[in-house]
């Protein structure tokens, strides 16, 4: 009996020798840690990345691939405290001209020629540059658009206009709509979160007249803008949208849409690549596009966003970091994924030369369109009264994360019955709190 | 007791019924794992499919499945033993020494318990960086057995307080010393009770999920952050995430069901009077 | 209860003494523990006071210095820190009804004999080995999802509008999420509990002419007495920083629907990286655990003879 508690102990400390050694294996070579969201073209970038560990066998690459709302906060974390725990970081160009200029990122100057850095659009090279420098190397850019169900409104014998505004948006979504048949009029982000709803809601606001804040940074929500912007979203999208719309974000609606659930969806360029890939939806060959809707307020700066992979300044590989960030944003690596996958699947929006590609133009119908509305998007364009802040989609200031998440679920909850002025009441004082709290004006 | 045939089949009908809408959930994470994509969102839902692995292959090929739960079983398991080797002689000292700052020392102890761990995140994370601690198991470990070294106090001072006092002034009579008293009496009392705050404390370090992917990137990873990198990701998901969880509760679910009889009898011992 | 050995009669040598010699040996085991708790109570605890006064944020290196009072009156003027405190009391005392009462009832029943009873069993203890991650991910895409869910098509065949869980019964979602993963906890317990009470008993009372519910009521619950304190006492230390379960489904809301306090710090700090902020919230929760410690310590604890 003895003998056997001996034992047991014995392994108990085997096992816990064990648990409190240093993990790892060989360091010869030297090891990269990339950080990444799992959305659809960063798999595909993990997957071939195999193939520039082949050509450069002296760099090992590990890989960090989490959901986008963790990865920010792990990201953030880490690269706020300067751990530096990641030695390339995929991030959005809402982060990067806030981190550059807090010295966090390092340059990226002196790109070999091949690279080419002049073919990178010059809209999204301006979105992730500080001061003339590039602080980041794009991966795919996006600009928004309207999605539409062409067979739908066949059947009901209407036509998208051109130039739609909201309010013919929400008169087409109102006759396609058939509860029914589970088929939805109107899919639009519900999903609170800065990067979710509010993505949506701010250039809508937009359109319609509104602003975040006033040349004094006074708070602006609990306006006329925003009750007419707000009430026409949570108006259409409780009538015409699809049931659980609070917990539909991009990847929510882009499913729903791809199994032919939605007739209207106004979301992010990048959704074309997969809606038009017969593998992923099954309505392929029904899409018809437009641009964003717009208001009462032409112009005003337009929606763009970029993933961008990134260095930490505090990485201690910064050669083989670069070295894996130029290749994965280099035109072979578009060509690598074109073999794999067909063209219509590669990571779109960055590079002229996709677009200028004859191959690309015949599997992806949508490219021009797209191309005109990234090279046409302006992030940095007034809102119809004078603004202190940068962003179609965001507001360019640390805070927005916790601010735009905190009023995004104020504006979800008016999808749920809460009234649109007593909502925008709570947002504007808590907003006001928010960058009361954050020192602001500064 | 007698049962008429009718109660006995009511009995029956309610205890599988009950059974399985408990269990039905995880039966059906488990059946849409074998589902195609497309299947697997199918409405109405299928009940008949034809069954396929390419969920498994596909989460396979984004993430060695077996690398992030060999980290989950060592953390886990050294979290519970540096854990226990803490909590047992403060228990031991706590149950048969008492003095009158010991119920205080332990209501504080449990407190802490409840204190939300994102309010310390920063605190802690800067201490981790400048140990040099990040993205180690040893940092996890030691995270896990400080986490639930409360819980594991208070239970195995239940335990060791239901052990009669008798026994002990048996033992002591024949010359027995502390650490005799603990090695030949003590220990084979209370070995249940010991194993079962053990199994807890491995069921919680497994399904920790918040130090867990805060603390680590990759080498150190556990299971949880293998789900992180499966929930809500672009296009049809539910058969990859069915298949993902699969991979990440089976194994645990395997060893509850395996070690529940041991895990009520000293989650008991205290409580059965 | 104990089995073998008499009771001491008297004084018995050495005894009286023994107290004196022990302590230090007790002091030398204790000690390592506690100076260990200390540590990890301690540091976080003082680094978190120390930054509850700061102007602290972590994207913001140009602001600093002594904030006073003000992240704590930032954190209680906040009109969501109320409902927060409302809502994580709602959500821990509903979960803790639902499963102790539903954990006897399933006790009571898992209790009788019948065919395929411990395979029945175990099914029914499996939610509790879930990772809440897991849980909450199931039940928001399989079981919930008004288009793809189980509950939806259920719905759909009974000729209802499925319902759209997490926008229109938020709260009661998310209790059912928490309940599922700890109502087999209460069941594995109270269970073992009944099974060990004395079959004599029960026999006994039954001659005496007592119904199956009177005898539920006089015998068996309050056999359960200690069970359910242990069931009550675990559940809520977890129950109070519940947030996996928040964070997947429903981020809170909608509005502050399900915003609990674990849940307001990470929105109001973690988010903002308001490092100064979120301090003030940690210690306030500090304060809350202590306060519900207290009542644990009235109420159970004193069952429990700690």
């Amino acid at each position: 009996m003895v003998k056997r508690r001996r034992g047991a102990l014995l392994a108990f400390g085997f096992a816990l020798a064990a648990a409190l050694l240093p993990s790892g294996g060989a360091r010869a070579q030297t090891t990269v840690t990339i950080a990444t969201v799992n959305n659809g073209d960063m798999v595909v970038m993990q997957r071939l990345s195999s193939r520039f560990e082949q050509q450069n066998p002296n760099i090992r690459l590990r890989w960090v691939v989490l959901e986008e709302n963790v990865l920010r906060q792990r990201v953030t974390t880490d690269i706020a405290t300067r751990a530096g725990q990641f030695d390339i970081l995929t991030i959005g160009n809402y982060e990067v001209p806030i981190w550059a200029k807090q010295g966090w990122l390092a340059a990226f100057d002196n790109l070999p020629a091949g690279y080419d850095a002049e073919d990178i659009l010059p809209t999204v090279r301006t979105g992730i540059s500080h001061e003339g420098k590039l602080y980041a190397l794009p991966f795919y850019a996006e600009s928004a658009m309207t999605y539409y169900r062409t067979d739908l409104l066949q059947r009901a014998g209407i036509s998208m206009p051109e130039r739609p505004t909201y309010a013919q948006i929400r008169e087409i979504a109102e006759k396609i709509t058939d509860k029914n048949n589970q088929v939805y009029g109107l899919c639009l982000r519900g999903k609170p979160g800065w990067g979710e709803n509010m993505g949506f809601v701010t250039p809508l606001v937009t359109a319609f007249g509104g602003q975040w804040f006033d040349s004094q940074w006074r708070t602006k929500i609990d306006t006329p803008e925003w009750r007419r912007a707000i009430a026409w979203y949570s108006d259409a999208l409780r009538q015409f949208g699809p049931p659980g719309a609070t917990s539909n974000g991009f990847n929510e609606n882009l499913a729903l849409y791809a199994g032919g659930r939605c007739g209207i969806w106004v979301d992010a360029t990048v959704a074309a690549g997969l809606l038009f890939d017969p593998k992923q939806s099954q309505v392929a060959d029904r899409v018809g596009f437009a641009p964003m809707p717009t208001g009462d307020f032409a112009g005003g700066p337009t929606w763009l966003w970029s993933w961008n992979l990134a260095i930490p300044a505090t990485s201690k590989q910064q050669e083989a970091a670069r070295a894996f960030a130029t290749w994965a944003t280099s035109k072979e690596y578009i060509q690598l994924v074109a073999q794999e996958n067909g063209w219509v699947a590669v990571p779109p929006g960055t590079r002229r030369s996709t677009y200028d590609n004859p191959e690309y133009q015949k599997a992806a119908p949508f490219a021009s369109f797209v191309l005109r509305a990234i090279t046409e998007a302006n992030p940095t364009a007034s809102t119809r009264e004078p603004r202190p802040y940068t962003g179609a989609q965001f507001v360019g200031i640390p805070e927005f994360q916790g601010i735009g998440t905190q009023v995004g679920q104020t504006i979800a909850s008016t999808l749920t019955g809460t009234g649109v002025e007593q909502a925008l009441r709570g947002a504007q004082s808590a907003t006001e709190r928010a960058m009361r709290q954050a020192g602001y004006p500064k | 007791m007698r049962e008429t045939a009718a109660q006995r089949a009511v009995v029956t009908i309610l205890g599988w019924g009950v059974a399985l809408l408990l269990f039905f959930p995880i039966l059906w994470m488990f059946l849409t794992s074998f589902k195609a994509e497309v299947a697997a969102v199918a409405v109405p839902p299928q009940v008949l499919f034809e069954p396929t692995l390419e969920s498994y292959a596909e989460v396979q090929a984004r993430a060695e499945y077996l690398r992030f739960a060999l980290n989950s079983i060592v953390v886990s398991l050294g979290g519970t033993l540096l854990g226990l080797a803490f909590a047992v002689p403060a228990a031991y000292s706590m149950a048969f020494h008492p003095t009158e700052r010991t119920r205080g020392t332990l209501l504080w102890m449990l407190s802490t318990k409840m204190l939300p761990p994102v309010g310390v995140l920063v605190p802690i994370y800067l201490l981790f960086r400048t140990l040099g601690a990040l993205d180690t198991r040893t940092g996890l470990v030691v995270i896990y057995a400080l986490m639930n070294l409360p819980i594991l106090v208070w239970m195995l001072f239940t335990f060791f307080k239901e052990v009669p006092k008798e026994i002990l002034e048996a033992g002591r009579m024949d010359g027995a010393r502390t650490g005799g008293e603990f090695w030949h009496l003590l220990l084979p009392l209370t070995l249940p009770g010991i194993a079962s705050t053990g199994l807890l404390s491995l069921i919680l370090c497994w399904n920790e999920a918040f130090w867990s992917l805060n603390l680590t990137s990759s080498e150190a990873a556990p299971l949880t952050a293998f789900i992180a990198s499966f929930s809500s990701p672009q296009g049809l998901f539910f058969a990859k995430l069915s298949a993902a969880s699969t991979m990440a509760v089976a194994p645990i679910l395997v060893f509850g069901w395996l070690s529940q009889r041991q895990l009520v009898r000293g989650l008991t011992f205290g409580a059965v009077k | 209860m104990s089995t073998t050995v008499a009771p001491p009669l008297g004084a018995l040598p050495g005894q009286a003494d023994a107290p004196e010699r022990r302590r230090p040996v007790a002091f030398f085991l204790l000690s390592p523990s506690v100076a260990v708790l200390l540590l990890w109570m301690a540091v976080p605890l003082a680094l978190t006071l120390w930054f509850s006064f700061q102007r602290y944020n972590l994207l913001d290196p140009t602001v600093g210095g002594f904030a006073g009072l003000d992240n704590y009156e930032f954190l209680v003027t906040d009109p969501d820190f109320w409902a927060a405190l409302a809502n994580t009391l709602v959500l821990v005392g509903s979960v803790l009804a639902i499963t102790v009462v539903g954990g006897t009832l399933l006790a009571v029943l898992f209790d009788r004999e019948f065919p395929g009873r411990n395979i029945a069993r175990l099914l029914a203890v499996a939610p509790f080995f879930v990772m809440p991650t897991v849980a909450a991910l199931v039940w928001k895409n399989l079981m919930m999802h008004p288009s793809y869910g189980v509950l939806g098509s259920v719905a759909r065949g009974l000729g209802l509008e499925p319902v759209d869980w997490f926008a229109d019964y938020p709260m009661a979602s998310v209790i059912v999420i928490v309940a599922w993963q700890w109502l087999p906890f209460a069941l594995l317990i109270l269970l073992t509990a009944i099974q060990s009470l004395d079959s004599e008993q029960k026999e006994a009372a039954r001659m005496d002419g007592a119904g199956p519910v009177a005898q539920f009521f006089f015998i068996t619950l309050p056999h359960l007495g200690r069970a359910i304190s242990v069931v009550v006492m675990i559940e809520t230390i977890f129950l109070l920083t519940v947030f996996a379960e928040i964070f997947v489904t429903t981020s809170g809301g909608p509005g502050n629907a399900t915003t609990n306090l674990a849940f307001l710090i990470y929105a109001r700090a973690l988010l903002q990286f308001d490092v100064g902020g979120g301090s003030a919230g940690g210690v306030v929760a500090i304060v809350l655990a202590n306060v519900v410690a207290f009542f644990l310590v009235r109420t159970i604890a004193r069952r429990l003879e700690v």
